[in-house]
């Protein structure tokens, strides 16, 4: 029970943070919002060719999403490693708070300002033209899906706040996760890239998440890809909610002498 | 009574440089406890093994009754730590800040609590500003306040008065001593030896990972020669007179002056009018005189000085 209320307390502390700093909510939809519109009007008409029947905004919306979740979760990384560099992350070790409950927190409040950043995103895609025929199970799924990964990255995104030596490098990794957006099917289909990138991209985690995606809502289902990006999603969470626990218990993460 | 803290053997190396060699000591309940030291000594690594943030490699330590590393979340209900870097959360303001801390550690009539130590502390006025726009002092005050709630049985000040103006610093002490009047144990770390010996009931000093002395400051002032007298003369003709006089039955040693003289005289009474009387009949008469008392800066300088002449 402690454990569970503490979570909650910790969560509470850092929605705080994110509500004061509401700059920060605008920097990470800024970018999202900059290469939809950039790829809808400036690319869309000679990409959209490719897309066959689907229009090229219903196309791109779920990678954007996914984009947005990634540009998000460095500020996890960056709050946690400020925490880490102000002595506060110590103070919460030298109390009877299970470790859990602390990086909990973190995990809980960036999924919430998350899926709220990914809201904000749809909204502006709704208004260039984003429709979908997805009923009320499609959409249920799809922000199920999107509150997974969401949750997962954030768990990966903990992991590297811990192991980073100053905040300004924590939130660095999601940069290779931006690359893994692009050298997916989320922008073009993959047939149109060099083999190397083709077979990367079809063996990726990001390709079934967001195929997965556009299929429950372009096509009103969840299609083939399902069960990989399910499997991709859980264990990442899986690896990365033990990795980054492990690595609390054992960094010292206190001042040196 | 069961020593509160009690420490054996502790070693610590980070890589291969070796921060704790083997250190043992006990604090007692209730009493206040220094670990004196300079940068690097190891002051913050014993500390920090204490508050459980981290492992020794060798040796036991236990808090409060409960062993660091096998019963650490005992240990952690019964310690708060406060470092040597005020551990405020910023973007909160100092009323959210106690709340914080009284949530993780589940207080009951928190509110009340909470206003009171604001009073004790003289911030109710700010209690509703950012953190961030505190003074340094302030921002330290708060940060003692959050380690009082729940008002564990030992608390740990890490350097509390580093970087602290005087009279942020004699604030500083006055808290620790009525921490330590209700029974509080206290276990304070300073690379200052009159903090150690205004404060302190036991002091150890710890120099390179090994405590070198320990025992009260009266204590240790006794490994020093005591006894001296500092003689001060007009001219240096008097003081060559003298120290030819007194050279045949003390130790004597010239300041640099060439103006005063410290004896061995010894700190009786009859020792000193033994020296006097000497004066007197060879019609020596020093323009003044002090009894040199030792401080815990000798013992400090003697002890970790020889330790360097030994490399």
């Amino acid at each position: 029970m402690h454990t569970i209320k503490d979570t909650w307390t910790m969560a509470k502390r850092s929605l705080k943070h994110i509500v004061r700093s509401p700059d920060t909510i605008i920097t990470v939809i800024l970018t999202p919002i900059a290469l939809l519109l950039l790829f809808v009007y400036v690319f869309g008409g000679a990409l959209g060719r490719q897309t066959g029947s689907v229009e090229y905004v219903d196309f791109i919306t779920p990678g954007i999403i996914v984009l947005t979740v990634i540009s998000g979760i460095a500020y996890a990384a960056f709050r946690l490693n400020v925490d880490i560099q102000k002595g506060i992350i110590s103070r919460f070790r030298t109390m009877p708070v299970a470790s859990s409950s602390i990086l909990g927190g973190q995990a809980a409040s960036s999924t919430l300002s998350n899926l709220f950043s990914s809201l904000l995103v749809l909204i502006v895609a709704f208004i260039i033209g984003f429709r979908s025929d997805a009923g009320p199970t499609e959409w249920l799924l799809f922000v199920g899906l999107l509150a997974l990964l969401t949750l997962a990255l954030t768990w990966l995104a903990i992991f590297f706040g811990l192991l980073a030596k100053s905040p300004e490098g924590a939130g660095a990794f999601s940069y290779i996760l931006m690359l893994f957006i692009f050298i997916s099917p989320s922008f073009v289909p993959t047939d149109s890239m060099t083999p190397l990138l083709r077979g990367f991209a079809e063996h990726q985690p990001l390709t079934p998440i967001v195929e997965t995606m556009r299929s429950l809502l372009t096509n009103g289902t969840p299609g083939d890809s399902a069960w990989m990006a399910l499997a991709w999603i859980i264990g990442i969470l899986v690896a990365f909610y033990l990795a980054s626990l492990l690595l609390y218990k054992t960094k010292a993460i206190a001042a040196t002498s | 009574m069961k020593p509160t803290i009690t420490v054996r053997g502790l070693k610590k190396s980070y890589k291969k440089n070796m921060v704790l060699r083997g250190v043992d000591f006990i604090v007692e309940p209730g009493t206040i406890f220094a670990l004196l030291g300079s940068n690097g000594a190891g002051k913050t690594t014993t500390i920090n093994i204490l508050a459980t943030l981290i492992k020794a490699d060798e040796g036991a330590a236990t808090v409060n009754g409960y062993d660091v590393e096998t019963e650490a979340d005992a240990v952690r209900r019964s310690i708060s730590l406060t470092g040597q870097f005020a551990a405020v959360d910023d973007v909160l303001s100092a009323r959210e800040n106690l709340e914080l801390i009284g949530d993780l550690r589940h207080i009951e009539n928190l509110a009340q609590k909470v206003a009171e130590l604001l009073e004790r502390f003289g911030l109710t006025d700010a209690a509703d500003r950012r953190v961030a726009t505190f003074s340094g002092g302030m921002r330290r005050r708060l940060d003692i306040a959050m380690s009082l709630i729940g008002n564990p049985p030992v608390i740990f000040f890490d350097e509390p008065t580093t970087g602290l103006d005087p009279e942020a610093r004699n604030d500083m002490w006055q808290t620790i001593r009525t921490l330590a009047n209700k029974g509080t144990t206290i276990f304070l770390t300073t690379q200052y030896l009159e903090e150690a010996d205004e404060l302190a009931d036991k002091i150890a000093l710890l120099h390179k990972g090994e405590i070198v002395a320990s025992g009260t400051a009266s204590e240790l002032k006794k490994l020093v020669p005591g006894g001296l007298v500092e003689l001060t003369f007009h001219d240096e003709r008097q003081l060559k007179r003298a120290v030819s006089l007194l050279q045949k039955r003390y130790n004597v040693t010239k300041g640099n002056d060439n103006l005063t003289l410290t004896v061995a005289a010894g700190a009786s009474t009859t020792q000193l009018a033994d020296l006097f009387i000497q004066l007197r009949d060879a019609k020596i008469e020093p323009s003044d005189f002090s009894q040199k008392v030792p401080t815990i800066d000798d013992v400090f300088f003697k002890l970790t000085g020889n330790k360097k002449e030994e490399k």
